[in-house]
């Protein structure tokens, strides 16, 4: 009765007030709008957006204000955009973050001000280590935890020589260093090509270094835009027939899309790992890809899902303390717990506020309609926890 | 060392070379004879690379959508001569440099309000997408070789029109003095119009070459414009030839770096400085070069004759 009085009074003052900022619960996101990497930031956005469609855009009785901003492609411009976020508007959260450097970045601005902070996507390790702070979450992965499935089912696939390529920045240098953690054949070559807003596109001269060295197989992390093109040019450079492709992070939605339109059929039935699948049964989920489809007419990436997962975590915590914002002691402690609808099923929370979870092997396949998608196949590890935990001094 | 592999990253490099002199003689081009210094020039490499996926696109043919794609770029670059880069040709560099990388804002918005963030993928003819085998062992992909010899007959096509057609004797002229030629009856507006736009179709040509590469993307020429600028200094402002050998060399720098130099490195350092610092020098060796160009022989190899 109480309970709903106070609704009552609020929903009145509301009613009766131009809303003022600290009636809100305000989420800053910050992520990749502009450049060729902008379809990303645009999934995350669309996945966060269904999100608060389905909360209704509250959370412990109160609206929320959501705010997207542009980082560029950048960490000096994730940083500024993460501080003015957090100084100018005063937001209590701050999510989203597609790129490990720009979360390094941009990191410091949020936690040494008592704003919480939740990855959407970026997962590197320091801060899954030594960094690990009580603020901050990730509604994703640690960086190295997808690619040491990936080196599982090589394994499995009897891979005895392989060849690893990512770009050279804090998360290439992750994910090679993942799959080469679990790998137990030899590798034969790695290469860290450049990255950022000018990335390197064209691979022929990696390509023809791989061939030279003998491998039976590839793995390779290139989110965004590199990826299709280093796809289509392991095609064009007619490698398939000699070459496995194994794929992190590349072989998603956004990449499908243009792959089928580029009609290379070569990525049908091509394995990959991922913490989640569009077709993963679970009730969340079957909900969060119908209403996504609906809304954009193509299926979510993992960052749209994440990025569901993060208005999600936030609204528990937000939940937990019935809106009392300053209360942050509360609000930790109700996205610890992890007690939300996640789209990729049950999970919990590690010491360092990274997600104990379940990775599975996905294959491409068409739909009905005959559009491709990545599609759950099986559970490659279970309860997976990553391996910087350790060095987390959190408990 | 492996042959096999050099040769195949000799070609790699050529192909390199070869897109980077499509842009950089125009730049050149622009730069050497209009005095004119167009950031945005990487801008209507995009703009070839849209247009041509977009016309593939309706087309269902690559070869139907380039062709089409040329004259439409010639347009675009027509429209902007006349309406903002004619009134800048008085003003001066920083003038230029401010117009053009607002031009470049203009470009990028508007290929993005219209095509969306999300890039056009640019499929190939089935003949287009396969392999031809070389020296017996050399595997290289057709298109890959095509790029190489459309380049090379532009580059013949180019230098033919320059010295061989009164056109190109008016383009010297031109360059040389331009109010000299302007007495003397020609008329140096529609000239340098029809340079800006011979500058724009080479650059969508190299758009349109790269797009079933990579992709058409917003924003995809201003990295590469900058390495076009070097390809420019090194082979000296204003210089058809200068501007083929230096794209040549960089093209084979850039390259060679990419392949070689991280086995360089590991002989004396760790094995993961070398991995992750390879690439960072690698993308450096051709700035460490415009800069000895610079300080050794700031006209560049071949600088223009006459000036």
């Amino acid at each position: 009765m109480k309970k709903s009085l106070i609704g009552l009074v609020s929903a009145v003052a509301l009613l009766a007030t131009p809303a003022v900022a600290a009636d809100k619960v305000k989420i800053g996101f910050v992520t990749t709008i502009t450049t060729p990497a902008g379809a990303m930031g645009r999934d995350m956005v669309d996945g966060a957006n269904i999100a608060l469609k389905h909360i209704n855009n509250m959370m412990g009785g109160k609206q929320v204000d959501f705010i997207v901003e542009d980082d560029g492609f950048k960490p000096e411009i994730g940083k500024q955009k993460t501080d003015k976020l957090v100084k100018q508007d005063k937001v209590d959260f701050v999510t989203g973050y597609i790129w490990s450097h720009v979360l390094l970045a941009s990191r410091k601005s949020a936690l040494a001000n008592d704003t919480f902070m939740i990855s959407a996507n970026a997962g590197p390790s320091p801060v899954a280590g030594k960094l690990c702070h009580k603020n901050f979450f990730s509604s994703s992965w640690q960086n190295d935890q997808n690619p040491m499935a990936t080196g599982e089912v090589m394994n499995k696939d009897g891979i005895k020589k392989a060849y690893l390529m990512a770009p050279n920045y804090a998360a290439g240098k992750n994910m090679t260093a993942g799959v080469a953690r679990t790998f137990k054949g030899e590798i034969v070559g790695k290469d860290l090509t450049k990255w950022g807003k000018d990335m390197q596109l064209d691979f022929s001269a990696e390509l023809a270094k791989a061939k030279a060295a003998g491998a039976e197989a590839i793995a390779i992390f290139y989110p965004g835009p590199a990826g299709p093109a280093f796809i289509k040019q392991f095609d064009q450079a007619g490698l398939g027939s000699s070459m496995k492709l194994y794929t992190m992070f590349t072989v998603d939605a956004l990449a499908l899309q243009r792959l089928q339109k580029a009609n290379l059929k070569g990525v049908l039935g091509s394995y990959n790992t991922m913490f989640w699948a569009p077709d993963l049964d679970n009730a969340v989920n079957k909900k969060f890809v119908a209403d996504f489809k609906a809304k954009t007419g193509r299926y979510p990436t993992h960052y749209a899902a994440q990025s569901y997962d993060a208005i999600m975590l936030i609204k528990s915590g937000v939940d937990a303390v019935n809106g009392d914002l300053d209360n942050k002691d509360g609000i930790r402690a109700g996205m610890k717990k992890a007690n939300f609808p996640s789209v990729r099923g049950k999970f919990r929370y590690g010491n360092n506020h990274f997600p104990i979870q379940d990775f599975h092997l996905r294959q491409v396949k068409a739909d009905a309609n005959g559009d491709w998608f990545v599609s759950y196949v099986s559970t490659v590890t279970k309860d997976h926890q990553d391996t910087y935990a350790s060095k987390c001094k959190m408990k | 060392m492996d042959t096999t592999l050099l040769a195949a990253q000799l070609i790699n490099g050529l192909q390199l070379g070869i897109l980077l002199f499509l842009l950089a003689s125009g730049l050149s081009l622009i730069f050497g004879i209009m005095d004119f210094v167009n950031l945005a020039h990487g801008s209507l490499y995009m703009v070839g690379a849209f247009f041509c996926a977009t016309i593939t696109d309706w087309t269902d043919s690559f070869i139907i959508g380039a062709l089409l794609a040329i004259p439409a770029t010639a347009v675009i670059g027509f429209l902007v001569e006349i309406i903002v880069v004619r009134k800048l040709y008085q003003r001066d560099h920083l003038d230029h440099v401010l117009a053009t990388f607002g031009l470049i804002l203009v470009f990028d918005t508007t290929t993005q309000m219209i095509w969306g963030p999300d890039g056009l993928v640019v499929p190939l003819p089935a003949w287009l997408d396969t392999r031809v085998t070389l020296f017996s062992d050399i595997v290289l992909p057709t298109y890959r070789i095509a790029i190489i010899g459309v380049g090379l007959a532009v580059a013949a096509g180019l230098w033919l029109l320059v010295s061989k057609t009164r056109l190109g004797m008016r383009i010297r002229a031109g360059a040389s003095n331009r109010d000299m030629i302007g007495a003397l009856g020609v008329d140096i507006n529609l000239l340098f119009t029809l340079v800006f736009a011979l500058g724009a179709v080479l650059a969508g040509l190299a758009g349109m070459m790269i797009a079933p590469i990579t992709e058409a993307s917003v924003g995809m020429g201003n990295g590469i414009i900058i390495v076009a600028f070097v390809v420019i200094v090194i082979g000296g402002i204003g210089s058809i030839k200068g501007a083929f050998a230096a794209a040549m060399i960089v093209g084979l720098i850039d390259t060679m770096g990419r392949s070689y130099l991280d086995s360089l490195f590991k002989l004396f350092m760790s094995n993961q400085n070398a991995e992750t610092s390879a690439p960072a020098i690698s993308a450096m060796l051709i700035y460490i070069l415009m800069a000895a160009i610079l300080a050794f022989r700031p006209q560049g190899l071949f600088p223009p004759k006459g000036r």
